[in-house]
């Protein structure tokens, strides 16, 4: 049996795709199960509302599954679609431990080699599985060179555990274990740079996405899944939860962070940068912040609420710059959510030849 | 046909016939050389195999486990450090049933640093879930070896061959290893009867509330206690395959009439064995080979121990506050016998102490000496201690 026909028979069988005519009678099939699309990750599941995690989940495995093999760090995503007797999961799909996610998808790698398969292996982990404890794995990972597409989703703090400061917690965010007081304003370290670590390892593709911009990320997970090799990607995730947001907010929160220039959005193939998101109305980052509560104190009558709001202003700025965000002139085909920034979706980026 | 191997190249060896299509390793002193040698076997053609340098042990048992659980054959070899670096996932590895064979060159662990064999690192890892046995010699090491990848195959649980580090892995000895094609002929094809399989997706590994979890413990009893029988099973085929056996849960030797038994795991057997035939006068004793640590065979350790009137159960570790590991397991097992024999518990080269042919005879001393503490570290010298630390 050749991929292809594999490839679509895995999709009949486990997709919900439905059969014949796609004409349903109106009221029959809800939209989105109308919708002829793979559905990896089903509805269902234990998440919170909003949570910006299943959606990037959902987004990721609805483009490259079925023929996959995922392997997930302990975190959100694992715990809420996985409640013995119950999974979420329509593909194969293991969680071992919190910090061995990318090393467990090395094995199976291996596995699939040794056996002449072409599965494609994913790695899942939360920020804290990613940035910090699992850091180790995932070097050795990419540095081994496995065929494995590496997804962080990066909600940025350990948000199973009840909202712990991660490595990746931005700069002054306030977490049940960086809180805001009279001798501190929340977490007082930076946000690590990860997608520059990772693309030092000089690897094929190493991207960053937001779930408010789901065709560019789904472009990024398919030209990630062509590539035979390893490859990244850190997925901006919102936790209405952990950032204390309204649950509607999930996408508006999640769109100001790339538009203010706190989240880049960038693409780096063997280590240079070869692809950004360019924003074409910078926002100030208290756009941003004001939304969320773990930024509240910033909005406080406080000299050290105003320091710390132009130190995250001088963050974003130096994002800016140094990538180049800036740019690109409008465009017909913008809406709301797209007048800001380049549309996702292009085949190719700007500094792509 | 035999040839003069050392111990790890044995097991390298070994390994190798089991044709794994996965060997993920991490290199300490004593199990490098085993390493080294599947690298050199893989680099020279003669086994076909994924072999992932990890960075780490504990990612070497996480590329292990993952490659296991999509139906593959997989090994992993380490020591000490390394053993406990790996504990959280050998656990996990467990408690998934995954089939998967793993030598452990046994070691001391730190600290103080020594680098020389005790048994405190597959000790630490005991209640993982893990079948472990121990070899008493290189050719046992490399049959038992052979056997596990059967043993973790029929049982769906992973199993650990222990063997003393440099005793056994640095020592050069005439080896028989089987037979290629009779080594495939013998152990059947890889099957797992829970691969990972975008044909037939399932999760695994999935979060269980208390509802279930308690049935899922007594399930994995269960399955070691059912694996007794496989795992002699698997060394009766053995034997009459290749014409010897690697020891079954336990073997007994010695005198059948004595009344004092010693019991011990590893290669401090074969000091005993020679310090039995050279000092006759010393009287005679059972000798019981504990084979199969996890699961204890508690019904055969009943039954070799029977007409006994005192056991010595030598522990190469200690459970500071305790005593001895494998004596206190002993008492507890044969406290449900219907006359127990006394039991006297020492531990013995820690830390790679030597141990002599005479120790046998010091034993036996000991046994006979109605003062003789029940617990001791039997070759620590007190002159070494001040006072206050004796
Ligand atoms: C070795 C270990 N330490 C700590 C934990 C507890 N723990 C489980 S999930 C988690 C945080 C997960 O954070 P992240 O990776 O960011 O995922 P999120 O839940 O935020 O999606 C922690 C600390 C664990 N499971 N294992
Ligand atoms: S706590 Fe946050 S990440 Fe976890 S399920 Fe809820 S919204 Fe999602
Ligand atoms: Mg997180």
């Amino acid at each position: 049996m050749t991929d292809a026909t594999r490839l679509a028979e895995l999709r009949q069988k486990f997709g919900r795709v439905p059969e014949g005519p796609s004409d349903p009678k109106p009221g029959t099939v809800s939209p989105r199960e109308a919708q002829p699309r793979f559905r990896g990750l089903e509805s269902g599941h234990r998440a919170c509302q909003g949570c910006g995690e299943a959606l990037a989940a959902r987004l990721v495995m609805e483009c490259a599954g079925p023929d996959v093999i995922v392997a997930n760090a302990t975190g959100c995503l694992e715990v809420f679609t996985t409640a013995w007797p119950q999974s979420a999961w329509r593909v194969p799909w293991v969680h071992s431990l919190f910090e061995n996610a990318a090393a467990v998808a090395s094995g199976i790698e291996a596995a699939m080699k040794a056996r002449g398969k072409n599965t494609k292996v994913l790695a899942f982990g939360g920020d804290g599985a990613t940035y910090d404890i699992g850091f180790q794995s995932l070097s050795g990972m990419l540095e081994r060179y496995h065929n494995v597409l590496y997804v962080c989703y990066d909600n940025e703090a350990y948000m199973n555990t009840g909202i712990q400061r991660s490595s990746s917690t931005p700069h002054a965010a306030t977490t049940t274990t960086s809180p805001a007081g009279k001798e501190r304003m929340g977490k007082r370290h930076l946000k690590k740079d990860l997608v520059s670590i990772i693309a030092a390892h000089h690897i094929p593709y190493a991207a960053s996405a937001s779930v408010a911009f789901p065709q560019d990320l789904q472009r990024k997970v398919r030209y990630a899944m062509g590539i035979e090799g390893p490859t990244f990607l850190v997925i901006h995730s919102p936790c209405p939860l952990g950032w204390k947001h309204d649950s509607r907010l999930t996408i508006d929160v999640a769109r100001k962070a790339v538009e203010c220039g706190l989240f880049p959005m960038v693409e780096l193939e063997r280590g240079s940068l070869s692809n950004v998101m360019p924003i074409r109305q910078v926002r100030p980052v208290t756009d941003y912040l004001e939304l969320q509560g773990r930024f509240r104190h910033l909005f406080a009558d406080d000299p050290r609420a105003e320091e710390e709001r132009a130190h995250l202003q001088a963050l974003a700025d130096y994002n800016i710059t140094t990538y180049g965000l800036t740019g690109g002139d409008p465009d017909n085909a913008d809406t709301v959510g797209t007048a800001a920034v380049g549309r996702g979706g292009h085949p190719a980026g700007r500094l792509r030849p | 046909m035999r040839e003069a191997l050392e111990g790890s190249q044995a097991i390298a060896r070994a390994v190798a016939l089991c044709e794994p299509d996965v060997v993920a390793a991490y290199p300490i002193t004593p199990q490098t050389h085993i390493v080294e040698n599947l690298s050199e076997l893989v680099a020279q053609g003669d086994l076909h195999t994924e072999f992932v340098s990890v960075e780490s042990e504990f990612s070497a048992a996480s590329v292990v486990l993952g490659a296991a659980a999509t139906g593959a054959r997989a090994y992993t070899a380490t020591a000490s450090q390394g053993t406990l670096l790996m504990a959280e996932v050998l656990f996990n590895i467990a408690g998934m049933r995954l089939p998967l064979v793993m030598t452990v060159a046994n070691r001391a662990v730190s600290a103080p640093l020594s680098i020389w064999n005790d048994h405190a690192d597959s000790m630490a890892v005991r209640d993982s879930g893990w079948i472990q046995l121990h070899a008493t010699s290189n050719q046992e090491a490399v049959d038992t070896t052979i056997q596990a990848f059967r043993i973790t195959q029929e049982t769906e649980l992973p199993v650990m061959v222990c063997m003393d580090g440099f005793i056994l892995t640095h020592t050069m000895e005439p080896i028989d290893l089987p037979d290629r094609m009779a080594v495939r002929d013998w152990l059947p094809p890889m099957a797992f009867s829970r691969s990972l399989d975008p044909e037939r997706p399932l999760s695994l590994g999935m979060l269980v509330s208390p509802d279930y979890f308690p049935e899922i413990r007594h399930s994995h009893h269960a399955a070691m206690q059912q694996a007794l029988a496989v795992i002699e099973e698997v060394d009766t085929s053995f034997h009459s395959r290749f014409g010897r056996a690697a020891g079954g849960l336990l073997t007994v030797e010695g005198d059948p009439e004595a009344k004092v038994g010693i019991l011990a795991m590893g290669s401090t057997v074969g000091t005993l064995r020679a310090g039995m035939a050279h000092y006759v006068e010393a009287g005679p004793a059972r000798l019981i080979t504990l084979r199969s640590f996890r699961p204890f065979p508690a019904e055969a350790l009943r039954e070799a121990v029977e007409g006994l009137d005192c056991l010595i159960v030598i522990d190469r570790a200690i459970s500071p506050g305790l005593g001895g590991v494998l004596g206190t397991e002993v008492a507890a097992v044969l406290s449900q016998s219907a006359r127990p024999p006394h039991i006297l518990n020492h531990a013995l080269g820690l830390g790679g102490r030597d141990i002599p042919e005479t120790v046998y005879v010091d034993l036996l001393d000991a046994g006979r000496d109605p003062d003789a503490p029940r617990f001791s570290v039997f070759d620590a010298d007190m002159t070494k201690l001040a006072p206050e630390d004796r």
